[in-house]
């Protein structure tokens, strides 16, 4: 968000405004009240109609541009914006916020920095939704939606959510923690409207709630219930009798306590949906032995709209031919909790012709990635993960992989690679072969592995990738960098917003290269790297113009981030300690900073410091 | 021996992991060593290949892991166990309640080998006598009944089911009052 600081509160509405000038202007002149009355009107009608014109504005980006042009534009825009979007939570406070947007009605929150969910800070770091629920309950009492993605969410205020915001009608918790099956259980009984309920890779405790159970009695508004990182047992009868209520359901993702014998159940009964997790994918322990196995093929069959699929948590491969039929359809397929060969891959592979979005386990190894080089011509984003994710695994994927993939799914856009071995040539073709990029992850589990085949640096791989790929807006390295892998990305990653690096480089210059090189970086997050207070000084002028920044097990020194939060007094710099250390030491274990309209939090553990 | 102490082979030890460490530290030298390898020296390409060479003995002989890395969230991570190395698998601890008793309990069912031995660390965990166990009857004539939530989330009578079947499917331990118990025994 960007604001003026000098600008004024807003005023109140229109009609107040209006009405305060011409009091004016018959308090002033005599004579003069004709030409300034004609303009106060002619204002009002200007405003009218830039109030009906900027309710097409969607995207947050040109909404702060339109809020930019005058003070007019500021004032209407601020009535008509209707999603609120805060990158950062702490970059501004919910009294401010409420107080410029009058009339919101979805609101998206992030919270804590993504290093966080590598475990390298201590938990209970802040992000609480708490004040904000408190906020949004007096100030938006018509909210309709919120997104949060790592916030930490409490049962209080999940009723906060159902009991004071009564047309309220989706919630998606993305990364979030400190809520448990009870906060589930009041608010979906008390969620009258309730349409889309996303738990996605959140943690929810398990206060043995018999949350399914509570959803209100009579035909539901449910379009989408997801909970596949729900890890407790829950009702299934309860869930069959919901889904049967719901006719709307299009998206359904269900946790590894639903079988497969379960999931029938449940696909019958809402062949309409196009968006599917399957649960475990594998019968229950206690199936008995005589018992006649469903038809599972003709429940996928009946399941015309069916382009999502995902789930397969504790799959048997044996039951996989029964997705055969919806493979043609597929746009969208989530292996990545299914550890499956190759060979058990390719006779699905080869059905999906128009699959979008892949994502899978390194179980499949580079020949089951040659297979979907060469079926899914489609492909606009892969993710591969590794089942066994340590330094010194086997690896089944390499840069062979990442070579076939690059020559068969031209139109690719983003990649996620986790593997133990690369070459630049890989690399290199993948930025010519993919002009498409915007998203390139690339992990070499290894720490500071070079190319294997050559034994140089990859610099030269990442450098082509930030030179060819002429979209690129993410970026993400590893393996054995040298400074000048860095210098490449200042020079030719003009459009890179997000940068994660991690044992990479070796000396200030990186840092320099980038910071003074990317105008458009907003986020970079980085750790154990040779980069110290010289290197931080580099980016002083840039700092306002970022999200945040992130540095862990790097050189930097607590009077080096001193400097930066005396320069700069927008920035808030938190120093963070991992619990146990003691306050004394000069070296800074975590830097975290960040823009910020409202200065330091007050909600600061005893591990953070601010600057 | 004497001339092994002259010789002082400690000093020409081949050790793991950076120079200047010692064996004990040897684990945490892989998260340490990240933080300020070699400050002395100046930056050059020399100090990543001696640390990528350290990293290497260390990364082949130490499992030490390093925090965080890869990066991946620790819900993917504990999601892949892999079920089929023997080797890997870890204990299998499940939660235990009685009734009435204030706060829950943890046992391995790894650890114990067999029905009677868990009965006899269950009875010693919450000081109570199981009583006698009968296919026919239960636990008849007890004033607790251990019993068990499987994976279908129903309650079953601990003991009617071979114990490698048990362990694989059992969440969750009970100890229920032997009143609420009557007629559990009786079932099928």
């Amino acid at each position: 968000m960007s604001e003026d600081d000098e600008r004024q509160q807003c005023p109140p509405s229109d009609l107040e405004f209006v009405s305060n000038k011409a009091r004016n202007c018959n308090a002033t002149g005599s004579g003069s009240g004709h030409p300034e009355l004609q303009s106060v009107y002619l204002d009002q009608v200007l405003e009218n109609v830039l109030e009906n014109v900027l309710h097409f504005l969607t995207s947050k980006r040109d909404r702060n541009a339109a809020s930019l042009v005058c003070k007019s534009w500021y004032r209407v825009e601020a009535l008509t914006r209707s999603e609120l979007f805060i990158g950062n939570c702490y970059a501004v406070s919910p009294a401010r916020a409420t107080a410029r947007f009058a009339r919101v009605r979805a609101l998206h929150l992030k919270g804590k920095p993504r290093f966080a969910d590598f475990n390298l800070m201590p938990p209970d770091w802040g992000a609480h939704f708490n004040p904000w629920a408190l906020a949004m309950a007096k100030a938006y009492p018509w909210l309709e939606k919120v997104n949060l993605k790592r916030m930490s969410v409490t049962d209080d205020d999940l009723a906060t959510l159902a009991e004071l915001f009564l047309g309220f009608k989706e919630l998606v918790l993305v990364c979030c923690d400190g809520f448990g099956t009870s906060g589930l259980a009041i608010f979906v009984n008390k969620c009258r409207q309730l349409k889309v309920l996303d738990l996605i890779e959140s943690e929810v405790s398990d206060d043995e709630s018999d949350w399914i159970s509570c959803f209100p009695e009579g035909e539901s508004h449910l379009e989408s219930l997801i909970f596949d990182c729900v890890e407790c047992h829950i009702n299934f009868e309860a869930l069959e009798r919901l889904v049967a209520r719901s006719p709307l359901l299009k998206k359904l993702r269900l946790n590894r306590y639903v079988s497969i014998g379960q999931l029938y159940h449940l696909m019958i009964r809402a062949p309409q949906l196009t968006h599917l997790g399957t649960g475990s994918f594998s019968p229950s322990e206690i199936a008995g032995q005589g018992d006649q196995e469903p038809d599972y093929v003709n429940a996928f069959a009946a399941c015309k709209s069916l382009v999502c699929l995902s789930g397969f948590r504790e799959i048997i491969p044996d039951y996989l031919p029964a997705i055969y039929i919806v493979c043609a359809n597929l746009t969208s397929l989530n292996f990545s909790y299914a550890n499956i060969t190759a060979e058990q891959l390719k006779p699905i592979i080869s059905k999906c012709h128009k699959l979008q979005v892949f994502w899978v386990l390194d179980s499949i190894c580079d020949e089951g990635l040659q297979a979907v080089a060469a079926t899914c011509k489609e492909l606009r984003e892969l993710r591969v993960f590794p089942v066994d994710a340590r330094e010194d695994s086997d690896g089944p994927v390499s840069e062979v992989g990442l070579q076939a993939i690059s020559e068969g799914c031209r139109k690719l856009q983003s990649i996620l690679y986790f593997c133990q071995r690369m070459t630049n040539t890989a690399v290199i073709a993948m930025s010519k072969n993919c002009p498409d990029l915007v998203v390139f992850r690339l992990c070499i589990m290894g720490r500071h592995r070079a190319d294997h085949v050559t034994g140089e640096p990859m610099d030269d791989g990442f450098g082509a990738i930030v030179m060819n790929c002429k979209k690129l807006t993410r970026l993400a390295v590893s393996g054995l960098l040298t400074d000048k892998a860095f210098d490449y990305i200042g020079r030719h990653g003009k459009l890179v917003r997000t940068l994660s690096v991690a044992f990479s480089g070796d000396s200030d210059m990186a840092l320099k290269y980038v910071l003074e090189g990317c105008p458009q970086l907003q986020k970079l997050e980085i750790r154990d790297s040779p980069f110290g207070d010289a290197a931080l000084r580099s980016g002083l002028h840039h700092y306002y113009s970022m999200r945040f920044l992130w540095m862990s097990s790097c050189r930097l020194t607590r009077h080096g981030c001193q400097e930066i939060a005396r320069a700069m007094p927008r920035l808030v710099v938190e120093v963070i300690r991992s619990a146990d250390e003691e306050e004394m030491d000069d070296a800074v274990e975590i830097l975290y900073m960040y823009r910020s309209l409202v200065g330091p939090r007050t909600d600061t553990p005893k591990f953070v410091t601010i600057l | 021996m004497e001339t092994e102490k002259d010789l002082n082979l400690e000093a020409t030890e081949l050790r793991l992991g950076l120079p200047g460490t010692s064996n004990e530290s040897a684990k945490n030298t892989t998260h340490r060593s990240n933080k300020r390898a070699l400050p002395e020296q100046p930056m050059s390409a020399n100090i990543d290949t001696a640390s990528k060479n350290c990293d290497q003995e260390t990364a082949q002989h130490t499992k030490a892991q390093v925090v965080g890395w890869p990066p991946i969230r620790s819900y993917r991570k504990n999601c892949l166990q892999p079920k089929k190395s023997e080797a890997e698998m870890s204990g299998i601890y499940v939660k235990v309640s009685m009734d009435g008793a204030p706060y829950l309990r943890k046992i391995d069912l790894k650890v114990v080998k067999g029905y009677p031995e868990l009965l006899k660390a269950l009875e010693d965990m919450f000081k109570f006598k199981a009583g006698e166990y009968s296919e026919r009857e239960g636990y008849n004539g007890s004033e607790f009944v251990p019993t068990y939530e499987d994976k279908d989330g129903d309650w079953m009578l601990v003991g009617d089911v071979p114990w490698e079947m048990f362990t694989s499917c059992c969440k969750k331990l009970r100890i229920m009052k032997g009143s609420e118990a009557r007629g559990l025994g009786c079932v099928v």
